[in-house]
C-alpha cells in the first residue's frame, strides 16, 4: 500500500502537472457540472496535503474527478457517489466526516463548549447575585454607582 | 569564520537565557533589587546576541557560503538577492532561530519599555521570557542548528522551494512570528502575575497594549499569509482550513477574545480568572501550533513517528509549559476574588458573549486540526477533516458574534438596556435590511444566504460607526461642535469602531466572492477572443522566457471592458531549474475592489493552452478589511491612556484623595 501511495506521488510530482479541473472533464449538462464541482470539493486528493481533488492537480485527482462526473452522468444520486467512493477509497476520501460514533467529538465539541460556557456565567451571575443581596444595602449601592460613574 | 561565531553567539544567548530564567525571579522572591534590575540588562544582552547570531546567518546566506548545510539546502548563487534574505528564514533551522530571535526581542522591549511596572513584576516577566528563551535556544542547538558545516563544501545549492520564493514570503513569516511569539508576552505576565500573586485591573492595564501589539502582528501576519496564497498557489483561494493555516488562527482567536476581556478586567476587575487563563491559553496555542508545524506530525504521523526527536523535543517543551502554567493557575485561581457584579445585559455582558464565541470557535478548530492526528494515533484509522466542516461548524459560530458587534460598544458599563441600545442602531438597520432585499431583487444570482450575508456585513460595518456618531453627537448638535467633538474622541474609541468596521467589510468580502464569483474554463487557440465577466479576453500567444534562476512559457493576453482597453496580462508557467519544479504564476489585475485573475493550464503542441478565469467581485475586501482591523489596533495602541501606565494614574488618585 505505502509503495503504491509513493508511486503515486512521484508520478504527480514528475508529470507535468495537469490543471485543476480540465475543460475536457466539464460535462455538458451545466446543472450536472454543477453538481460535480458541489461534490469533489468534498472530496480528499488522496495524494495530496489537505486538497480536494477539485483544486488539485494531482493526476489521481483527476482520475476521481472523471469518476464522479462518469457516475453522475449514469443518474447516481450525491449520497451514492460518496458511498462508492468510500467503499472504494475509505473514508480517508471525505473532507467531511460522517457523523457517527468515532467522531461524536469532533462533531459535538462545539456545542458541548458552548452551553458548557453559557453554563458557568449562569451560575457564576447567579452566585454573585446571591452575594449582593445579602451583602450590601441600597444606600451602599448607590455609592458604588456614584463612584463608578465618576470613574468613567 | 562569522558562521562560527554566529554558533558562538547562538551558545552564549542560552547562557545568557539561563542567567535571565534564574537572577531576576530569585531577586523577586528575596526583594533583591540589584538582581531584579539586572533581568534588564541581561534581557537586551540576550538580544543583541540572538540578533548577531541571526544576522551572521544572513551573512552565510547572501554571500551563498554552501559550506554551511543550512545554505547548500535552501539557497542557490544565482537566486534573487531578495530571496538570499528570507531564505535564512525560510527553511526549518532558520526559522526556529527567526523564532527565537523574536522571544528576545519583545523581552527587550519589556525591558527597555517596562520603566512604569512594579520592578517585582518585571523581574518575573523577564525571567519567564528567559525560561521560553532557554528551551528553544536548546532546541536550536540540539535538533536544529543553522550553523552545522559541510566538508567538503559543495559548489553549488540546492535552491529554495520556488513557491517561498516570492515577496509575500518574504514578509509573512516574520510578521507571524511577532504576532504569535508576541503573545508569550501576555504569557510571561500571566505566569508572572500568578508567581507574586497581585493579579488585579492594573495587570490588565499593563497587559493590554503588549497584547494589542502581538494581535496586530498576527492579523496583518495571516492576512499577508492569505493574500499569498491566494495569488501564488494559482487557484484564486483565499483561505484553505489548512491545519498550517488553523495553527496560526487558533491564537488569534483566543488572542482576540483576550483583548476584549482585558478590556473588562481593567475597567471593572471583573473576569479576572478569565483573563488570566485567555493569556496562558493563547501563547499554549501558539506552542501547539509551533509543534504542530515543525515536528512533521502534519505531513503523515507515521514520518513523525520514524523520526521523532524534533517532534518529541517541541513536544516536551509544550507539556512543560502549558502544564507547568495551567498547574500554577489551578492553585492560584482560587485566590483570586472577583471583583465588580454585572447584569447579563451589559458591557461586561457583551464581552462575555464575545469570549464565548471566539473561545467555542476556537475550541472547534482545534478539534478539527487535532482529531485526525488523534484518531489515527489512538486506533490507525484515517478520517480528513477539510474546509467543509470547518465552514460547517465555524460559520454558524461566527454568526451571533457578527450581530452582536454592533450592539456591544453601546451598552453601558454594569447594568443597560438592550433595547435601549437596539433602538440607537435602527439606521445601521435599516440599512442592512434594505441592501439586503435590494441584492436579492436585482443582483443576479443573489440566494437569500447570500442577501443575508450582505445585510450582516452592512449591519456590522454601519453600526461599528454608531458609536462614533452618537458620541460626536453628529445629528444632535451643530456641525462645527460635532466635528470637534469627533475629533476630541479618544483613540481607543476610534480604534475599535475602525476594527469593527474591518470585520464588516472582510464578511462583506468574502459573501460577495463566494455568492458571484465567475469562472472560465477553456482552452484556447492564439487569436482566439472569449466573452467572460464583461470583459474581451484575447489569447495573442505563447512565448517563452528566462529568468535568473527559472524558464518559464509567458501567456500574453489582451483584455478590453469595463474601462480598459487592450490591457495586457501576463499568466506564466514557470519551471524553477534545479529543482524541476513547476510553478504557475496567475496575472491579477484590479478594478476598483474586484479583480480579474487569470492562471494557466497546459500547452498543447498546436499552441492552444487552457485558461482559467476568473472574475471576484469585491474580492479585495477579503485582504482591506484586516487592514483595517490593523489600523485600528495602530490607533488604540497610540491612545496615550493605553500608553501610560497605570501606577502613575493609581498614584495621582491616591494624593487627590488624601489631599
Amino acid at each position: 500500500m505505502h509503495r503504491i501511495l509513493l508511486l503515486c506521488l512521484a508520478f504527480a510530482l514528475l508529470s507535468t502537472p495537469a490543471f485543476a479541473v480540465n475543460p475536457d472533464e466539464v460535462l455538458d449538462d451545466p446543472v450536472l457540472e454543477e453538481r460535480a464541482r458541489e461534490i469533489s470539493s468534498k472530496l480528499r486528493c488522496l495524494v495530496c496535503q489537505n486538497q480536494s481533488i477539485d483544486g488539485s492537480d494531482a493526476a489521481l485527482a483527476k482520475d476521481l474527478r472523471v469518476l464522479v462526473r462518469d457516475r453522475l452522468k449514469e443518474g447516481d444520486t450525491d449520497a451514492q457517489i460518496f458511498d462508492y467512493v468510500v467503499a472504494r477509497y475509505g473514508e480517508f476520501v471525505l473532507l467531511q466526516p460522517k457523523v457517527g460514533s468515532h467522531t461524536l467529538i469532533l462533531w459535538f465539541m462545539p456545542i458541548v463548549v458552548l452551553l458548557f460556557g453559557i453554563g458557568i456565567f449562569v451560575v457564576k451571575s447567579r452566585n454573585a447575585k446571591v452575594t449582593k443581596t445579602a451583602s450590601l444595602s441600597d444606600k451602599e449601592n448607590e455609592m458604588i454607582a456614584n463612584a463608578l460613574r465618576e470613574d468613567d | 569564520m562569522i558562521v562560527e561565531l554566529g554558533h558562538f553567539a547562538l551558545i552564549l544567548c542560552l547562557s545568557l537565557s539561563i542567567l535571565q530564567s534564574v537572577i531576576p525571579i530569585v531577586g523577586a522572591r528575596n526583594g533583591n533589587a540589584g538582581m531584579m534590575a539586572s533581568g534588564t540588562w541581561i534581557a537586551i544582552a540576550a538580544f543583541v546576541v540572538i540578533a548577531l547570531s541571526f544576522i551572521s546567518l544572513t551573512y552565510a546566506h547572501v554571500a551563498s557560503d554552501f559550506s554551511v548545510n543550512n545554505v547548500w539546502q535552501n539557497s542557490h548563487s544565482l537566486k534573487p538577492l531578495l530571496y538570499k534574505y528570507s531564505g535564512v528564514w525560510g527553511n526549518h533551522e532558520g526559522s526556529m532561530l527567526l523564532w527565537v530571535l523574536i522571544l528576545g526581542f519583545f523581552a527587550a522591549l519589556v525591558a527597555m519599555f517596562g520603566a512604569n511596572l512594579p520592578p517585582q513584576l518585571k523581574a518575573n516577566v523577564l525571567g519567564v521570557q528567559g525560561w521560553i528563551m532557554t528551551a528553544f535556544l536548546a532546541f536550536i542547538i540540539k535538533t536544529s542548528n543553522p550553523f552545522d558545516r559541510l566538508q567538503p563544501a559543495p559548489f553549488e545549492g540546492k535552491d529554495l522551494n520556488p513557491v517561498l520564493q516570492d515577496i509575500g514570503l518574504a514578509i509573512h513569516p516574520p510578521m507571524l512570528y511577532l504576532g504569535y511569539v508576541g503573545f508569550s508576552i501576555t504569557f510571561s505576565f500571566a505566569v508572572a502575575a500568578m508567581l507574586s500573586g497581585r493579579i488585579d485591573a492594573a495587570w490588565a492595564r499593563w497587559v493590554r497594549p503588549w497584547a494589542l501589539m502581538a494581535w496586530i502582528f498576527l492579523t496583518a501576519g495571516i492576512a499577508m499569509g492569505s493574500y499569498w496564497a491566494y495569488y501564488e498557489l494559482g487557484w484564486g483561494g483565499w483561505w484553505f482550513w489548512d491545519p498550517v493555516e488553523n495553527a496560526s488562527f487558533i491564537p488569534w482567536l483566543t488572542g482576540t477574545a483576550l483583548l476584549h476581556s482585558a478590556l473588562v478586567m481593567e475597567k471593572r476587575e471583573a473576569l479576572k480568572i478569565w483573563t488570566v487563563l485567555l493569556a496562558l491559553i493563547t501563547f499554549s496555542m501558539s506552542l501547539l501550533g509551533t509543534f504542530l508545524v515543525r515536528s512533521g506530525v502534519l505531513t503523515s504521523v507515521h514520518a513523525f513517528a520514524s523520526d521523532p526527536e524534533r517532534g518529541v523535543f517541541i513536544l516536551v517543551i509544550l507539556i512543560v509549559f502549558v502544564g507547568g502554567s495551567l498547574t500554577l493557575f489551578v492553585f492560584r485561581a482560587s485566590e483570586l476574588r472577583s471583583g465588580g457584579l454585572f447584569a447579563p445585559v451589559s458591557r461586561e455582558g457583551a464581552l462575555v458573549f464575545n469570549n464565548l464565541f471566539l473561545a467555542t470557535a476556537a475550541a472547534s478548530v482545534l478539534t478539527g486540526t487535532l482529531y485526525p492526528l488523534v484518531l489515527e494515533a489512538i486506533d490507525g484509522s484515517k478520517i480528513s477533516v477539510g474546509a467543509p466542516f470547518f465552514n460547517m461548524t465555524f460559520g454558524p459560530l461566527m454568526m451571533p458574534l457578527l450581530l452582536a458587534i454592533p450592539i456591544g460598544p453601546l451598552l453601558s458599563w454594569k447594568r443597560a438596556d438592550l433595547w435601549v441600545a437596539v433602538q440607537k442602531l435602527y439606521f445601521a438597520a435599516g440599512i442592512a435590511i434594505v441592501l439586503g432585499i435590494l441584492a436579492l431583487a436585482f443582483v443576479e444570482g443573489t440566494s437569500v444566504l447570500a442577501a443575508l450575508g450582505i445585510g450582516v456585513a452592512f449591519w456590522v460595518m454601519v453600526g461599528a460607526l454608531a458609536e462614533l456618531v452618537m458620541r460626536s453627537g453628529i445629528g444632535r448638535l451643530d456641525t462645527a461642535t460635532a466635528l470637534r467633538r469627533l475629533k476630541g474622541l479618544p483613540g481607543s474609541t476610534w480604534g475599535t469602531a475602525a476594527a469593527h468596521f474591518g470585520v464588516g467589510l472582510m464578511m462583506l468580502g468574502i459573501v460577495s466572492v463566494s455568492a458571484f464569483e465567475e469562472e472560465l474554463i477553456k482552452r484556447v487557440a492564439p487569436g482566439e477572443v472569449n466573452t467572460f465577466a464583461g470583459f474581451e479576453i484575447k489569447f495573442e500567444g505563447l512565448s517563452p522566457a528566462k529568468g535568473p534562476n527559472f524558464i518559464e512559457d509567458v501567456a500574453r493576453f489582451t483584455i478590453t471592458g469595463r474601462g480598459v482597453i487592450d490591457l495586457e496580462m501576463l499568466p506564466t508557467k514557470r519551471l524553477y531549474t534545479t529543482r524541476k519544479m513547476p510553478t504557475t504564476e496567475a496575472a491579477i489585475e484590479t478594478f476598483k475592489f474586484s479583480q480579474l485573475y487569470l492562471s494557466l493550464g497546459d500547452p498543447e503542441p498546436d499552441g492552444s493552452i487552457t485558461l482559467r478565469a476568473w472574475w471576484k467581485p469585491f474580492v479585495t475586501f477579503i485582504w482591506l478589511g484586516p487592514v483595517m482591523m490593523v489600523f485600528g489596533g495602530l490607533i488604540s495602541l497610540g491612545d496615550r491612556r493605553l500608553r501610560v501606565g497605570a501606577p502613575q494614574k493609581a498614584a495621582s488618585r491616591r494624593k487627590l484623595a488624601n489631599a
